[in-house]
């Protein structure tokens, strides 16, 4: 072994050792503050639109290559309304947008686009693979979360309103550890809510909750700073200068919360219901009044058995069931914090709110008759629970929401070997990794603390990650192309000046995300056209040097919200519980025991960002589509193309409903010749008039179509679907059915779902 | 160089740069090469790679029995249980335990099935599995697996991804991305489900391709209704309207194409090709029409009970002739904690038919050599009745066990007759030739000429690869 990889392994092993401190002379490129290299000079003939364009086109003209003319204005309103929305522009914004050639319009667009409220569903979808976001717990029974989506909602509106990303950063990581911390605060911890949970009978709760706490350690080192800590859990991770300690004291920070629900109301329904609970509480009490102190008694029995256990595991394994059943059961199926029975217990009755007090209380009348069976029938405990379930049901609460908690008493953080939890090594207190700045001295040093340093100006990771990721959005490759791995393994930025450039106006410039999304959208780099270029096959294929911009597949949301969109059936409701579109039956049924049963109405055709994901079981047009497992932290989807997405295109019945709805549109708007029928369909579904070549095989199509099912064809109607119905003058379902089949025909071509 | 074959080129470039330098390096020139090649029929999903070294297997049926089968009640006999029955265990066994499931308060349960020895070999199975026994001289028994831990979902993780993270990539997604697949007309790795009144705890995570991209995630297959999501026509569309669409489509696809020279309208022109073949390739597949009666019986169609299991090995062995690459079969549930004697019986009853069938076909027709199957579960179950309401005598049941459980494997590579590894006398742990499930997948990826330690994919800044850190060959399980 050479001297110098023994001593980089001597470096490994002294784990703790600061290694950027014995090798002080190369310091890894992403670790060095931002630089301040100003937007460089280039030709005065160059088409620059902003200081972005002239860090790539310095690069280019050192390269001495030419970047790409600026894309047609009709694949420009479309492009930036795919990329700012997710939908599609309508033929009148494009129509407009082609007439006014003045130097404004477009600035005049984006900024239409960026204050539309479809722009936070669009973009909260990226902030839902981050956190892994889903609406059940994910393992053997895949409990439900019904209010989940809480934390959607939150992102939708945060992201609306533009909230400054550094506020938005203190929010998600502890926003309940703000000074007078407020609903809105606190539904940001939602983010951490999204690990799994597994409530199987004999899953012993403390290893899932390590499990959740390293899941939590590895998303905030993943999406802030670009670090794979995945591997340092175990062992000191190999390539980087992170040691399993310093792994475990990031966990520290994350290991003192805990889940809880809250309630949460919505606007509406924060009228007066602390009033109705206080009549609540008056009528409990009346209520109970009579067996009060028998429950008491019994319940202070029960609750002094399970502290016994939960104090002497396997002294009596009956109880130790018991209280390992109540740290798997709690608040199933409705997504309560599944450790919170335990806390109630552990705490002092007298310290208890009433609210924990009537949980553990119902709790205890279902669940804790083992304590004196026979007093349990004597009093009819059974008949009490019900009693008082139906006076609870009776109450109007206002929505519950997943948040994250400070515990309460302070839980102490250990290595644990192997990343196993049973293995506990030394205690660990929370702390920063020595290769990078350390916490402000003096602070408290808890969540909050962490949160705050992440958006620090100390450190330059989180200011070029998030930059990184948005030019990833809008280029389909960031800079850095591993948008997850900043370390020494990761790539080096194509631009590194842009890279600095960007994360300071992000940074310096109050954090704002829509004010760099415009500077992306306005440069003349983003609006170059994205046609391949043979010149450039060679010397450039992967597009690293930004001579043009590239076509991308839509996300699976967006196939099927354009579909929905050019269909006019789409139900543009922005807020509510996740909903359920129809699939078939056999998706949920792969899974133990799931059910998909396809929401009622309108709520079929509600926006992708909405429907409902099962993490056993995922929507399955989502799954053919890329939409990633909801079970790990996801910075970049793929972007494949599979014979499956050809089948869902044209066979899956949502997708042909959609093709229905198209010709009916068509049909009913433009009552004239065939000719501007087929025109509107593409410019609905392409957002461009048909090229003639295009409209003549689209009317041979339409011939031959009417020619099938011409003659009565029996199949006629039920291609025609709900088109019959709708196109009152044309009473032939002969003649929908053919009006489908053009539509269906260009739903499915590749443009109809590419971006330009 | 055509368009098609730059883009060919450009995204297994790109494709490359995150595959370890083991596969990448040798792989490179030989997907290059045929570049040339491919350049008029556009790129397939499933190019058909070269392995590390000369493959013993080329596909593999994998029998996933979820749930997890008791092995002390199917293929490992303990005599000593029958002294034992109803007594504590003995405290040597637990020393050390730190399971969350095996308290130790539970009390010995004899099996109460009775075991046979079959063939030359002499392998014991229990009464209940007479079709399987009747192949044992080409099965392979291991008795000394163990696992990380005992619960369903992230067992299953193990057995299928190696490790109980989600979204690491199956088995089959590793073997598809490793060696592509040799079918034209059918996705390389294929997944069929059964089952008892359950579907398959983990769902779709068992058969996800992680972080490998899509175009490896492992595609469902019904044996009844569509085989394929989405594969009948929508809407009263007859296969003329259908022709049709798909022809004006590809017509529209090619105009813009020769106008723009954007290369991936060739990858989705493939792709609609491809998916109207697998229209009629699917119906052709799910079509029993030409199978002999003597075949229908073999694999139990003719019978209610073993029709849904059988259709699915049926399936698997016309799969494999067209060549498709790993086809897994799930059947659930046989998490027996309480009745597991009726319980098993009944997916016994459902599948040792169809299975001993399925080796017997495959045998017959030459197949069993090329083709590795799989039989087992995530993890064992207790020597011990489960403390649980009702289960009084006769209604018994098992816990879940990670320290001892069977695998079956057979064909391809194998060494049938045998039995590897042994457990003490109550089957609590493996005690001789103990192998972790690691160990098994490195041996099955050996089998199709790949090695375990080099077939790796580049995430998060770190090279992942089936087996963790862990895993070794097991020569004594190769023929």
């Amino acid at each position: 072994m050479s001297d110098r990889r023994l001593s980089v392994l001597i470096l490994v092993l002294l784990c703790s050792a600061p290694v950027v401190a014995a090798e002080p002379v190369v310091q890894h490129w992403a670790y060095r503050p931002l630089g301040t290299t100003p937007a460089p000079t280039v030709s005065p003939l160059a088409e620059v639109k902003n200081p972005i364009d002239r860090f790539v086109l310095r690069r280019l003209e050192t390269e001495r290559i030419v970047p790409s003319a600026a894309a047609d204005r009709e694949t420009l309103i479309r492009r930036v309304t795919l990329d700012l929305t997710g939908l599609l522009p309508t033929p009148a914004e494009v129509d407009a947008f082609v007439a006014d050639t003045s130097p404004a319009a477009y600035q005049l667009v984006v900024d239409r686009l960026l204050a539309s409220p479809r722009y936070g569903e669009h973009w909260a979808r990226e902030w839902m693979d981050l956190s892994h976001y889903a609406d059940s717990d994910g393992y053997l029974t895949d409990q439900l979360r019904p209010v989940a989506w809480r934390y959607r909602q939150w992102l939708i509106e945060q992201l609306n309103a533009d909230i400054p990303f550094d506020l938005f950063t203190r929010r998600q990581l502890a926003g309940d550890l703000l000074e007078n911390a407020s609903l809105e605060d606190h539904l940001g911890t939602g983010f951490l809510r999204q690990t799994l949970s597994n409530r199987e009978g004999g899953a012993d709760p403390e290893e899932f909750r390590v499990k959740q706490v390293i899941d939590r350690t590895e998303m905030v080192s993943t999406i802030w700073l670009g670090l794979t800590l995945g591997c340092a859990r175990c062992h000191d991770h190999k390539y980087d200068s992170l040691s399993q300690r310093e792994f475990f004291q990031l966990y520290s920070f994350l290991n003192r919360a805990d889940e809880v629900n809250i309630y949460a109301p919505l606007p509406g329904e924060e009228a007066d219901w602390r009033e109705e609970v206080q009549a609540y509480d008056q009528k409990r009490d009346k209520l109970l009044a009579p067996v009060a102190a028998q429950i008491d008694k019994l319940q202070d029995r029960w609750e002094t058995r399970l502290l016994d256990a939960a104090a002497h595991p396997g002294r009596d394994h009956h109880w130790d069931r018991i209280w390992e059943v109540l740290g798997l059961v709690w608040g199933g199926n409705l997504g309560e914090g599944q450790l919170e029975g335990w806390e109630i217990v552990k705490r002092d009755r007298r310290l208890r709110t009433q609210e924990e007090q009537d949980r553990l209380r119902l709790y205890f009348l279902s669940h804790g008759e083992r304590i004196d069976p026979q007093q349990f029938k004597e009093l009819k405990l059974d008949e009490w629970r019900n009693k008082l379930q139906k006076l609870r049901d009776g109450v109007t609460w206002p929505t519950r929401a997943q948040v994250m908690r400070q515990a309460r008493v302070p839980r102490q953080a250990f290595l644990h070997e192997r990343g196993d939890f049973r293995e506990r090594g030394p205690a660990v207190e929370s702390g920063i990794p020595a290769v990078l700045p350390p916490l402000t001295a003096g602070s408290q040093v808890d969540r909050l603390a962490l949160a705050r340093w992440l958006v620090s100006k100390k450190h330059p990771l989180t200011a070029r990650v998030t930059v990184n990721r948005m030019w990833q959005a809008f280029f389909g490759t960031g800079l850095v192309r591993t948008a997850d791995d900043f370390g020494v393994r990761g790539e080096s930025p194509s631009h590194p000046g842009l890279l600095d450039w960007l994360a300071r106006e992000f940074r310096d410039r109050g954090w704002s995300v829509k004010r760099i999304h415009r500077l992306i959208v306005t440069s003349a780099t983003y609006r170059q056209s994205s046609r391949d270029r043979h010149d450039l096959a060679e010397r450039d294929p992967l597009n690293r040097l930004l001579a043009r911009q590239r076509s991308l597949r839509f996300s699976a949301e967006q196939v099927r919200d354009v579909a929905l969109e050019v269909s006019g059936l789409i139900n543009s409701r922005m807020t509510g519980p996740s909903v359920k579109p129809p699939q078939p039956k056999s998706v949920s049924q792969e899974a133990y025991g799931n059910e998909w049963k396809a929401s009622p109405g309108a709520d079929r055709f509600c926006r992708g960002v909405y429907t409902f994901i099962q993490r056993t079981s995922p929507f399955a047009q989502g799954t053919t589509f890329d939409v990633p497992s909801p079970g790990k932290t996801c910075t970049r989807r793929e972007r494949s193309n599979t014979p499956l997405q050809a089948l869902t295109l044209l066979n899956d019945p949502v997708f042909f409903e959609c093709a229905q709805g198209l010709a009916a549109r068509v049909l009913q708007e433009t009552h004239s010749d065939d000719e501007s029928r087929i025109a509107q369909i593409v410019k609905l579904c392409l957002s461009r008039e048909p090229r003639r070549e295009e409209q003549k095989r689209l009317s041979e199509f339409l011939a031959r179509q009417r020619w099938y099912f011409s003659g009565g064809d029996p199949q006629a109607a039920e291609t025609a679907g709900r088109v019959a119905g709708v196109a009152a003058h044309l009473r032939a379902p002969d003649e929908a059915a053919a009006w489908v089949a053009v539509a269906s025909v260009v739903m499915n071509l590749h443009e109809f779902i590419t971006r330009d | 160089m055509s368009d098609t074959t730059f883009l060919a080129t450009r995204q297994r470039r790109e494709f490359l740069s995150r595959t370890a330098c083991g596969l990448g390096s040798i792989a490179l020139g030989d997907l290059l090469a045929r570049d040339g090649l491919t350049a008029t029929t556009g790129p397939r999903p499933f190019e058909p790679a070269a392995p590390h070294f000369s493959p013993r297997a080329k596909n593999v049926i994998f029998i996933f029995m979820a749930g997890a089968p008791s092995q002390l009640d199917l293929f490992d006999p303990k005599p000593r249980m029958q002294q034992l029955h109803g007594q504590p265990v003995p405290a040597s066994f637990l020393a050390g335990l730190e399971d969350s499931l095996i308290k130790g308060s539970a009390t010995v349960f004899a099996s109460p099935r009775t075991f046979k020895r079959h063939g030359a070999s002499g392998l014991e199975f229990s009464d209940y599995l007479p079709h399987l026994g009747s192949c044992a001289d080409d099965i392979c028994m291991v008795r000394s697996l163990h696992t990380d831990v005992a619960n369903h979902h992230p067992a299953q993780l193990i057995m299928n991804c190696g490790t109980n993270m989600w979204g690491h990539p199956s088995m089959g997604s590793w073997i598809t991305y490793g060696l592509g697949n040799a079918a034209d007309n059918m996705p390389g790795f294929v997944v069929l489900l059964s089952n008892s009144g359950h579907g398959v705890d983990g769902g779709a995570s068992l058969w996800s391709s992680g972080f490998l991209p899509s175009i490896y995630r492992g595609t469902t297959f019904r044996s009844k209704g569509d085989p394929i999501l989405h594969l009948a026509n929508p809407g009263g569309m007859s296969a003329k309207t259908q022709f049709s669409r798909i022809a004006a489509i590809q017509d529209l696809n090619r105009l813009r194409q020769t106008r723009t020279a954007d290369r991936e309208i060739a990858g989705r022109m493939a792709s609609y090709e491809l998916a109207f073949r697998m229209q009629t390739a699917g119906q052709e597949l799910t079509d029993f029409s030409g199978e002999s009666q003597a075949t229908r019986r073999l694999y139990g169609l003719d019978q209610d009970k073993t029709r849904w299991f059988g259709s699915n090995c049926l399936l698997a062995r016309r799969m494999v002739e067209r060549g498709v690459r790993f086809v897994q079969l799930y059947h659930s549930t046989w998490d027996d904690h309480s009745n597991l004697n009726a319980n098993l019986k009944t997916n016994c009853d459902m599948t040792d038919l169809p299975a001993g069938g399925l080796l017997r076909d495959l045998k017959q027709r030459g197949l069993l050599q090329d083709t590795l199957v799989v039989w087992g579960g995530e993890f064992g179950r207790t020597p011990m009745n489960e403390v649980r309401r009702g289960n009084t005598k006769g209604s018994e049941g098992r816990d879940h066990h990670r320290f001892a459980f069977t695998m079956l494997l057979c064909g391809g590579g194998i060494r049938g007759g045998q039995v590897v590894g042994a457990t003490d006398e109550l089957a609590y742990h493996a005690v001789e030739d103990k192998l972790h499930v690691h160990d098994i997948q490195a041996t099955l990826l050996h089998c199709l000429g790949l090695d375990h330690t080099r077939l790796t994919y580049r995430h998060l800044g770190r090279d992942f690869r089936l087996t963790d850190v862990g895993g070794d060959v097991v020569g004594k399980l190769l023929a």
